[in-house]
């Protein structure tokens, strides 16, 4: 059974939220790494890029499937995960320890509309 | 098969070649040129011995398996036998040694084969007329595609944006409409595997350029409702499009032009007969209906009155050159040859003696392996694994377990549609003995799914190799010998 | 009367429609609406036997005329050697599928990675893929890597220098996929790099492609054009003739991202065009990015070396829409052919093909100069093909080859012609050629 840790926003597209003043960290699920099995590759985003709440910010590679990362916030890349460009595999290790960007909300307010870790399971249950 | 460790640059030595070049009687030296051209060090490739290059690859092929090797179902890829008098007619001198920009005058007989080429697509398929210039399957639909948007382009309708693709479509389907700077909207397929019309219909409006459909579909089965879907498609001012990876089926019955399609590929390394060579060379000609032929590619062979063949190069109505010179032209002539040995009599036989074997296999083996669509298949079936699911065997085991059998894997893991997807193509030119032992061996397999699972769940064992481990590889990339240490 | 391709007796069908349950093969297409079943005789030849079909493609072959040949433009003459043919026709190789079963396929898997070893060797760069259909659309892929590559950006240069043929098919694609192309002119006979400037500095450039050797035979000096593009954060791509870069700089050495071009000139027969062999290579930090398959080396689960398929999820199988490409078929079997031509010749031979074609070129582009038809183009170096400003039209030139069977001065631009020598072409040869020239300038 995936974990989730309480305290945290969640995307139905798997990514989570953790809020540290008007910076959004973000990382994918451990129901996510689950899914995708031994990770390959994680295409990083750069510092400076923006991107808009649902846009894709990178992706997520194992040997046969990729899945595409969307950001759960509007906001400004301020700062990456590099380890994760060598070591994918922390992602299955503990996918909350290991966030791959931080984003300087723009509009926090749309955190509102992501769940809770509650609503998240529920969601996951249905899957 | 037996293992073989060594690559040739193992084989390297000092001072070694394996062939040997003509004195040098010129005056010139390349070492006259400005040292600022020239490269630094000579490239580290292998110095061996011509014995020793023929030993190398002679060992690697014996690792590797081929339809002359043995059964190779694999769907959607139609591996039938490839004639060897196909080969001899591709290396003759006469033709080998062209040059692709010679004067029409003094290629008379290749862009005769051309037309006579052109000419049979057009009667097997119904189509009116071809281009034979793409490279492979892929490559012919992206050229399709292009054909399509061209002319609406050349109406002025630059509404038209999107295409539709069904859910079950092989993966080049949306990556050639992608390429092709077409917008991918996808259709769902029902219940039992065809296109759910219901589904189709609000989504066709003025922004569709057309859809692409492969009939029968990637599960095998006829869309049955293809003329209603052709009427919609065209009511709403789109186009259809045919994948012709499936097209074995068809041939000598069926002719997609019949049924409404404007554009269509065929991959004469499929339905044609030419090898597959390891991932190519293969030829996607691409045939189209009259009102669309003035869109195909250049350079085209057209022929005058007096009879004579020439190039056109330009022409203002088409969607532009998609390759080099003209296509795969050896593979071409591997075609023609398959197709006048055929000739109008056996031609009719392809289809329906490859839909006979498809359809043994499946009844022979329903009992044990789950049949998610209860129908009469074309050239393919799906099952989604064994029916017996509780021993975790899985579709990959049996794949590999094959291996161990002398057989070739079934194509495993798509369509999408089903998790455990095993998707079966035998071909018509493979004997109801040759069958009979496929079935006989995967029935064998599904008893030992429950009597020894650990045996197919470590399978294969007899292979050169074993299981690899692929996540290395991905996550550390170790891509030339340069990278090895 | 039995085919050969159908090993079906009647009783073999009859017992296989009994299992399935219906009464004859027509049966089995009861899904198939009746009125699209093709019922009319077909508008085929008549079956023949091989025998037959050998004459068919013998008298075929009459109808064409083999000529000596000295032209290049993206075809080279060079000479194949014996072993070639032998290893690709193995069956093993020549039957078999896209090496998706890595257990049974070490084969195609290992000749690929020792094909990518040499490719890099070869170009400088860090990765190739297992190959492309030929060069002309290895440049469009390039074009499409670039795009990629360089999120945002719209525009891609190109020099005119490029064969005419690969600038058609880029254009092509980029028309469809929604690239902005720019063009830069060449001066004196090479791609000025004042004009890519001038491009460069009005932006959007994702990336640059120019050609090691153009179209006229020169070797291009591209001192400065990386740093250039790079200034702009758009890629340097080379389309480069691999035989060539044993001897000259590579595109690697030229600071190049991206590499693209065709291996027909490591052997490959004319064949009208082909099968020949595109190639794409890259620096590390776009292997992400490149199209098509590519092999990687591991282990099995009993530590033997082995072969695998690897970075699947860029391919079109997986990534669908996404994929960088839709590439999936290649020219594997060629790239067979050009690793065991690489392999025969190693660096000394493939250094020793260059110096011949050098040198050869270089006695009839001398010679050539003394028949009165014929004035300098450029003074720029060159390899194994020259450009000649002719002076009589250029037909006339090549027809009056052709009556003694030679294939050469074909017209790159109006006036100017091109030559080309490869290892095949002897002293003797040139001679006589250039003798019969200029009798029919006298």
């Amino acid at each position: 059974m995936a974990k989730t840790v309480e305290g945290l926003y969640y995307s139905e597209s798997h990514e989570w939220v953790k809020v540290d003043g008007n910076i959004a960290i973000v990382g994918i699920t451990d129901f996510a790494q689950h899914a995708m099995g031994d990770l390959s590759y994680v295409d990083m985003p750069e510092v400076d890029d923006e991107f808009e709440k649902g846009e894709e910010f990178g992706a997520v590679e194992s040997v046969k499937a990729a899945s595409d990362l969307y950001s759960p916030v509007s906001g400004t890349v301020v700062e990456i995960n590099e380890e994760l460009e060598d070591a994918p595999e922390l992602l299955n290790e503990d996918a909350f320890a290991n966030w791959i960007m931080k984003v300087q909300m723009s509009d926090p307010s749309e955190l509102e509309s992501l769940m809770d870790a509650a609503a998240y399971e529920a969601m996951c249950a249905n899957e | 098969m037996k293992y073989y460790d060594k690559l040739i640059f193992d084989l390297s030595k000092e001072g070694r070649q394996g062939y040997s070049l003509p004195a040098n009687k010129w005056e010139a030296l390349v070492s006259e040129l400005p040292a600022g051209l020239l490269r630094a060090e000579a490239p580290a490739l292998p110095q061996v011995s011509e014995l020793d290059v023929v030993r190398h690859y002679t060992n690697l092929s014996q690792m590797n398996f081929g339809v002359d090797s043995g059964f190779y179902p694999l769907g959607s890829c139609t591996m039938k036998y490839n004639p060897k008098i196909n080969e001899e007619i591709a290396a003759m001198p006469a033709f080998a040694g062209l040059h692709p920009l010679q004067p029409a005058g003094t290629v008379q007989g290749v862009l005769r084969l051309y037309k006579e080429l052109s000419h049979a697509l057009s009667e097997i398929t119904g189509m009116a007329e071809f281009t034979l210039d793409p490279f492979a399957g892929a490559h012919g639909e992206l050229t399709g595609l292009m054909i399509i948007r061209q002319y609406h382009m050349s109406r002025g309708d630059l509404k038209r944006t999107k295409v539709i693709v069904p859910d079950s479509a092989h993966g080049t389907n949306p990556a050639s409409a992608a390429v092709c700077g077409l917008e991918i909207v996808q259709v769902k397929s029902k219940e039992n595997g065809l296109v759910d019309v219901e589904d189709l219909k609000p989504l066709l409006d003025d922004t569709i350029a057309g859809i692409m459909m492969t009939n029968p579909n990637t599960l095998g089965l006829f869309e049955k409702d293809i003329k209603e879907i052709a009427a919609l498609v065209h009511d709403c001012g789109g186009l259809l499009y045919y994948d012709g990876a499936n097209m074995n089926p068809l041939i000598g019955m069926v002719r997609p032009g019949d049924m409404g399609f404007d554009v269509l590929h065929l991959n004469l390394h499929k339905s044609f007969s030419t090898p597959h060579g390891g991932g190519g060379p293969g030829s996607g000609p691409v045939g189209v209906a009259a009102h669309l032929a003035q869109h195909l590619p250049v350079p085209k062979v057209v022929e005058d009155e007096d009879g004579l063949l020439h190039v056109v190069g330009d022409d203002p109505m088409t969607c532009g050159q998609i390759s080099g010179f003209m296509g795969n032209f050896g593979v071409l002539l591997r075609a023609y040859t398959y197709i006048l040995m055929l000739g109008k009599q056996n031609v009719r036989m392809v289809g329906p003696l490859a839909v006979l074997g498809a359809n043994y296999i499946k009844e022979s083996l329903k009992d044990c392996y789950k049949l998610p669509i209860e129908s009469v298949c074309k050239h393919e079936f799906v099952f989604d694994g064994l029916l017996d699911q509780s021993t975790g065997v899985t579709t990959l085991d049996i794949a590999k377990r094959l291996l161990d059998y002398g057989f070739h894997a079934p194509t495993i893991y798509f369509p999408l549609l089903f998790h455990q997807a095993i998707m079966i193509e035998p071909t018509e030119t493979e004997s109801k003995e040759t069958l009979d032992g496929f079935i006989e061996i995967m029935r064998h397999i599904a008893a030992e799914a429950i009597s020894d699972p650990e045996s197919l769940k470590t399978a294969p064992h007899t292979t050169p190799v074993r299981r690899l481990d692929e996540t290395t590889a991905a996550r550390q990339p170790v891509l030339k010998v340069k990278d090895m240490n | 009367m039995a085919f050969a391709y159908f090993p079906h007796t009647e009783d073999d069908i009859r017992q296989m429609l009994d299992r399935i349950g219906v009464g004859s093969l027509e049966d089995l297409y009861s899904d198939v609406p009746q009125d699209v079943i093709y019922r009319k005789e077909y508008d085929l030849p008549d079956a023949m036997s091989e025998h037959e079909v050998r004459q068919y493609f013998e008298a075929l072959a009459e109808q064409n005329t083999s000529l000596f040949c000295l032209c290049g433009l993206g075809a080279y003459d060079h000479y194949s050697p014996a072993v070639i043919p032998h290893i690709i026709s193995r069956s093993e190789f020549l039957t078999a599928y896209t090496p998706y079963q890595p257990e049974v396929s070490q084969g195609t898997l290992r000749y690929i990675f020792e094909y990518q070893s040499m490719i890099t060797e070869l170009t400088g760069m860090y990765c190739t893929n297992a190959s492309m259909y030929d060069g002309a659309t290895a440049a469009a892929e390039a074009m499409m890597m670039a795009m990629a590559s360089t999120k945002k950006k719209t525009r891609v240069l190109l020099s005119e220098g490029l064969l005419p043929q690969v600038i058609k098919v880029v254009k092509t694609y980029a028309k469809f996929n929604g690239v902005e192309l720019g063009f830069i002119p060449c001066q004196d006979g090479a791609t000025s790099y004042g004009a890519m400037l001038t491009e460069l500095a009005a932006g959007d450039v994702a990336g640059v492609l120019v050609p090691g050797i153009n179209k006229y035979g020169i070797i291009e000096d591209f001192t400065g054009f990386a740093d250039a593009v790079h200034a702009q954060k758009g890629l340097f791509m080379v389309y480069s003739d691999p035989s060539s870069l044993a001897v000259i700089k590579t595109p690697g050495e030229w600071g190049a991202d991206i590499v693209c071009g065709d291996s027909q000139t490591m052997g490959i027969p004319l064949c009208y065009g082909g099968p020949y062999v595109g190639f794409l290579a890259c620096t590390k930090d776009h292997v992400r990015k490149l199209p098509g398959r590519i092999v990687g080396a591991t282990k099995d689960v009993d530590g033997k070396r082995a072969y695998v398929l690897t970075l699947q999820a860029r391919e079109q199988h997986i990534r669908r829409e996404k994929a960088t490409s839709n590439i999936c078929s290649n020219q594997s079997l060629m790239a067979l052919y050009v690793t065991v031509y690489m392999s025969l010749m190693g660096p000394k031979g493939l250094r020793e093909v260059n110096e011949l074609s050098y040198g050869g070129a270089h006695y009839l582009h001398d010679q050539l100069l003394q028949t009165g038809l014929f004035e300098k183009a450029f003074d720029k170096p060159f390899l194994k093909e020259f450009t000649l400003k002719a002076l009589v039209p250029a037909e006339k030139i090549q027809d009056a080859l052709q009556m003694i069977g030679v294939f050469g001065a074909v017209e790159v631009e109006p006036g100017l012609v091109n030559f080309c020598v490869t290892e095949k072409v002897s002293k003797e040869n040139v001679d006589a050629i250039v003798g019969y020239l200029k009798e029919l300038e006298a």
